[in-house]
């Protein structure tokens, strides 16, 4: 999603009050906004703690800053930064993780992301989007451009199947629709199940959907959906983020809130930082359980009862 | 506006009535800083500037030198520390226009102050920022952080300075982190620094009015408890509350400095 965002960001960067901050990172990518936005593109060095702060100053000041890491570095290094500085005084600082969930695969757990938007959702104000496609990114620069609180980004790699056409941008998109059990997914993960659900006999294929926007008090749950899960459907969650804070416990609380009864509730999620060995994105996706072969296994499930 | 000796006194006194009737320690901290802090604001810190107090423990002496501008009032500083206050004993995210964000947690504000000035430059405007720091925050890796931004990019609108009173909160800043002097430890950075005493106005005005094209740091030489003989250089008053005997003597002898 690199290149998307650098192409919404240089079109953004019209706005003079923009400004651009970076930890040192955008090697072979960013180098077009650098040309673009000079004196506003501000590589902060290998200071995130400083580069938060230096960013909430500016939002202070009026000013419109993106600050851009590698998502640990960007939420988990500075985040009293993120707590004090910006969330405190709710300041429009947008905060961009590049590799989100297990995106720096084998490069090891010091580079993945599995706890990020729990921990920043915590926070007061903050909010969190997290585009499924690249075709996403473009729109959720505007959305968290347009907003007035802190947010966060959480990039990744869209994965689509060969010829699918990706729906317009929504903070929830339904993606296929049949018999079978409710699934809902937050991540480009989301992508990887396409082929597999459309596959699927319609009596079990689910009702899939993908969320974009958290916390999910700012981005209700759809009327349609919402039809769906009080038909007492089965219910999967798919994350990749840890299970503590993450959608599955957020969607939980709000279930037993609005008192929807679904029938069983699946959650699937990253469920460690790193396993004996070290593999890539889809290698610790699997080991997870949260590639297609074990979501299938799940949804599947459905058929084992007709 | 010149800081007249008598201002001064009154903002002293008025720190520890304030302390006093809440029950509330960091008095030494407070006049360590006071005399800088009054300073800066009225002579220094114009429409156009900022200020941010890095030791968010000193909000008193901050508190105070607002009132003493008029823009905290008597009635405002008797909820210091009290329920439902703005004053609380670090500066409030909201409510006070002066104070521009939460401090409290040491190695933020410089980060805060240098990110000001570089947005007032971008912006094209004239303001210079202010940043009081205290020693012991020097130990944060956030504040060097912020001190090779600051250095790299010459804010030469950012002045900070350093409330060195040697005393931080278990112990003395030599003895915690062996960082004295502080002044051999920031000479490698393309900064203006300069050292003076802490409690000589017309030294720190020599050294803030000191024209520079490069980020401008002021180590001030500065005793903690300040003009209370049972308080100076004394660890403790970084948190007693002052007891009813030990107010009367310190406001007789605020009165005689």
């Amino acid at each position: 999603m690199r290149q998307q965002l650098c192409d919404a960001l240089v079109s953004r960067s019209v706005n003079p009050d923009m400004v651009f901050l970076t930890g040192d990172l955008g090697f072979m990518a960013l180098e077009p906004l650098q040309q673009g936005m000079q004196a506003r593109f501000i590589n902060a060095g290998v200071a995130e703690q400083n580069m938060v702060s230096v960013a909430a100053a500016m939002a202070r000041e009026g000013l419109d800053p993106w600050v851009y890491s590698i998502a640990p570095f960007c939420y988990a290094r500075p985040f009293e930064q993120i707590r004090n500085d910006v969330a405190f005084h709710n300041l429009p600082v947008k905060l961009i993780g590049n590799g989100g969930g297990y995106g720096y695969g084998v490069m090891g757990p010091t580079h993945h992301a599995i706890e990020d938007y729990g921990i920043l959702l915590t926070l007061p104000n903050m909010r969190v989007f997290i585009p499924v496609f690249d075709e996403d990114v473009d729109a959720v620069i505007s959305h968290a451009g347009a907003a007035q609180n802190p947010s966060y980004l959480r990039l990744g790699r869209g994965e689509i199947p060969l010829g699918f056409e990706v729906p317009k941008y929504a903070p929830w998109r339904q993606l296929t629709a049949g018999g079978g059990m409710v699934v809902i997914v937050a991540g480009p993960v989301a992508g990887t199940y396409i082929d597999a659900f459309q596959s699927l006999p319609e009596e079990i294929r689910p009702n899939f959907w993908i969320v974009s926007e958290l916390p999910l008090e700012k981005n209700p749950l759809p009327l349609e959906l919402l039809k769906q899960m009080s038909a007492r459907q089965d219910l999967c969650v798919v994350e990749e983020h840890v299970r503590r804070g993450g959608l599955g416990s957020e969607l939980a609380l709000l279930l037993l809130e609005k008192k929807i009864e679904v029938g069983a509730f699946h959650h699937l999620y990253a469920r460690a930082h790193h396993y004996a060995t070290y593999g890539s994105q889809n290698f610790l996706r699997a080991q997870s359980g949260i590639d297609v072969k074990s979501v299938l296994a799940v949804v599947a499930q459905k058929s084992l009862e007709f | 506006m010149i800081l007249t000796d008598k201002t001064l006194t009154a903002a002293r006194k008025r720190l520890l009535q304030m302390h006093f009737e809440s029950g509330v320690g960091h008095i030494g901290g407070n006049l360590s800083c006071l005399d800088a802090m009054m300073l800066t604001f009225h002579e220094y810190v114009g429409d156009e500037d900022r200020f941010i107090l890095s030791k968010g423990h000193a909000a008193g002496a901050l508190y105070i030198t607002l009132w003493s501008l008029g823009r905290l009032s008597n009635d405002t500083l008797k909820t210091f520390h009290k329920d439902n206050t703005l004053l609380a004993g670090h500066p409030p995210a909201s409510g006070i226009n002066d104070i521009l964000f939460a401090t409290g947690s040491l190695g933020h504000g410089l980060s805060l102050a240098a990110g000001t000035a570089l947005a007032l430059q971008l912006k094209g405007q004239s303001g210079n920022v202010y940043c009081l720091t205290s020693d012991g925050e020097w130990q944060e890796g956030s504040t060097w952080e912020a001190m090779i931004f600051a250095a790299h990019r010459r804010l030469s609108n950012l002045t900070i300075l350093v409330d060195h009173n040697n005393l931080q909160g278990f112990g003395s800043t030599h003895d915690v982190a062996s960082m004295s002097p502080l002044t051999e430890k920031l000479s490698g950075f393309d900064l203006d620094i300069q050292y003076v005493d802490g409690h000589d106005l017309s030294a720190i005005r020599t050294a803030i009015d000191k024209p520079s094209d490069k980020c401008r740091i002021i180590i001030l030489q500065t005793i903690k408890g300040h003009g209370v003989s049972f308080m100076e250089d004394r660890m403790e008053w970084h948190y007693l509350p002052l007891k009813e005997e030990q107010y009367k003597l310190a406001t007789q002898e605020i009165e005689a400095l």
